[in-house]
């Protein structure tokens, strides 16, 4: 399965960025293989306005099941959501212990935006 | 000729200025409330209603039978206003359309048409008989201030008209230029505070940007202050008017009433004050 993390860093070790819309980049972690790559997230962070929109847009396009990340507004969720990828909210840990604790089920999924657009 | 009322801070006296100043002018001016997030000219005018009318935005609607999913409306919309959301196809976030029309441009199966959405209103009313008073007034939960902003610049005044007031939103962005642009003369409302005399420089630079003359009304002037003054004599800036601060204009403001209600003696230099910006553009070599 594969799982998308908003980072600023660009290994396992690196902290989750608790932004979604606006993070500097994605990791995606494929956790069959331990494999991951880094997706830079520029473009939407420079975005005069819906950045988040793009964002949820980049990780769908990845083939992501599952993503990671600190806070999801309401457009990204709705996009997100009618994709079918699973949102875990989590606090800015590394991502190689927050794979762990989604395979553990600690990880509670997001059932609606936590935040408003542009909070 | 076009004449906007314009501020850099809130709250120095726009309003007050614009009611005041179309109401010692109202047989030959109309005033244009361009504040649409907060419209309040009406507050302080006995107004009699004429008219409403709805003001429109272009945004997308997608007939999902059409749609192969290809993407090229998202790729195509700068805004970010659509995305596609894998088998569950394309979404439109229509808060964020600009009516560019690009989507439904590049849609090649024809699945995107362009509806029309409200946005806002202009109300037209009518003041002591015939002074007319256009109102935009932004829908909730809308943001496309501009787009009405020039909306109710479009409306045509009676050609007898000489005059047209408009009073424009605070700050120096979107909304502020949009108020001002194309306008003749700009009258700027100053307050003798630190943060009124900084944002009157801002609103200074992008009128100069924009090339559009401009004179400086100082509002609430204290005699134990006088940044605002000598800021305007060292750059050799035109100061036109001079409000006094008063308890019996805050007063008289609180109520409901106007400057010319509580300072009735100010009618004749808020004529002349309209006189010198016809003046002023005559002289303007753009002219």
């Amino acid at each position: 399965m594969k799982i998308a993390f908003s980072t600023n860093g660009n290994t396992l070790e690196s902290l989750l960025d608790t932004r979604f819309g606006r993070c500097s980049r994605f990791l995606i972690l494929d956790t069959e293989t331990n494999h991951y790559e880094i997706l830079e997230n520029t473009q939407n962070l420079n975005a005069v306005q819906g950045a988040g929109i793009q964002s949820a847009q980049t990780v769908l396009e990845t083939g992501a099941q599952a993503l990671i990340t600190g806070h999801c507004g309401p457009k990204a969720f709705k996009v997100l959501h009618a994709a079918g990828i699973a949102i875990y909210l989590a606090d800015n840990r590394p991502i190689d212990e927050l794979a762990k604790a989604l395979a553990a089920g600690t990880l509670a999924e997001l059932t609606d935006a936590d935040v408003e657009g542009h909070w | 000729m076009q004449i906007a009322i314009a501020s850099g801070k809130g709250g120095t006296g726009k309003t007050s200025l614009a009611v005041s100043l179309f109401l010692a002018n109202k047989d030959r001016a109309r005033l244009l409330d361009c504040d649409v997030e907060e419209p309040n000219c009406h507050l302080f005018l006995a107004t009699r209603f004429v008219s409403r009318t709805s003001v429109e935005k272009r945004i997308p609607l997608l007939n999902p039978d059409l749609c192969t999913h290809c993407g090229k409306c998202v790729e195509a919309c700068q805004f970010n206003a659509l995305a596609e959301a894998g088998k569950a196809g394309i979404l439109v976030f229509e808060e964020l359309c600009h009516s560019c029309g690009g989507c439904t441009f590049v849609c090649p199966t024809g699945a995107l048409h362009e509806t029309p959405l409200k946005m806002g209103a202009i109300t037209r009313a009518l003041v002591a008989g015939k002074a007319e008073l256009i109102t935009g007034a932004l829908a909730i939960g809308h943001t496309e201030t501009p787009s009405l902003i020039l909306a109710v610049k479009k409306t045509r005044p009676d050609p007898e008209v000489a005059f047209t007031l408009i009073d424009a939103p605070p700050g120096t962005a979107c909304a502020f230029a949009a108020a001002v642009e194309h306008t003749d003369f700009v009258l700027l409302v100053a307050e003798e505070t630190p943060f009124g005399l900084h944002d009157l420089k801002l609103a200074i630079k992008a009128l100069q940007k924009m090339e559009i003359p401009f004179a400086v009304v100082l509002n609430r002037m204290r005699p134990d202050f006088s940044s605002v003054l000598e800021f305007c004599k060292e750059k050799n800036y035109p100061l036109w008017l001079q409000i006094p601060e008063s308890r019996a204009i805050a007063e008289t403001y609180a109520r409901g009433g106007t400057l010319l209600d509580a300072m009735p003696e100010l009618e004749e230099s808020l004529r002349i004050l309209l006189d010198q910006c016809a003046e002023a553009m005559q002289c303007n070599p753009k002219n």
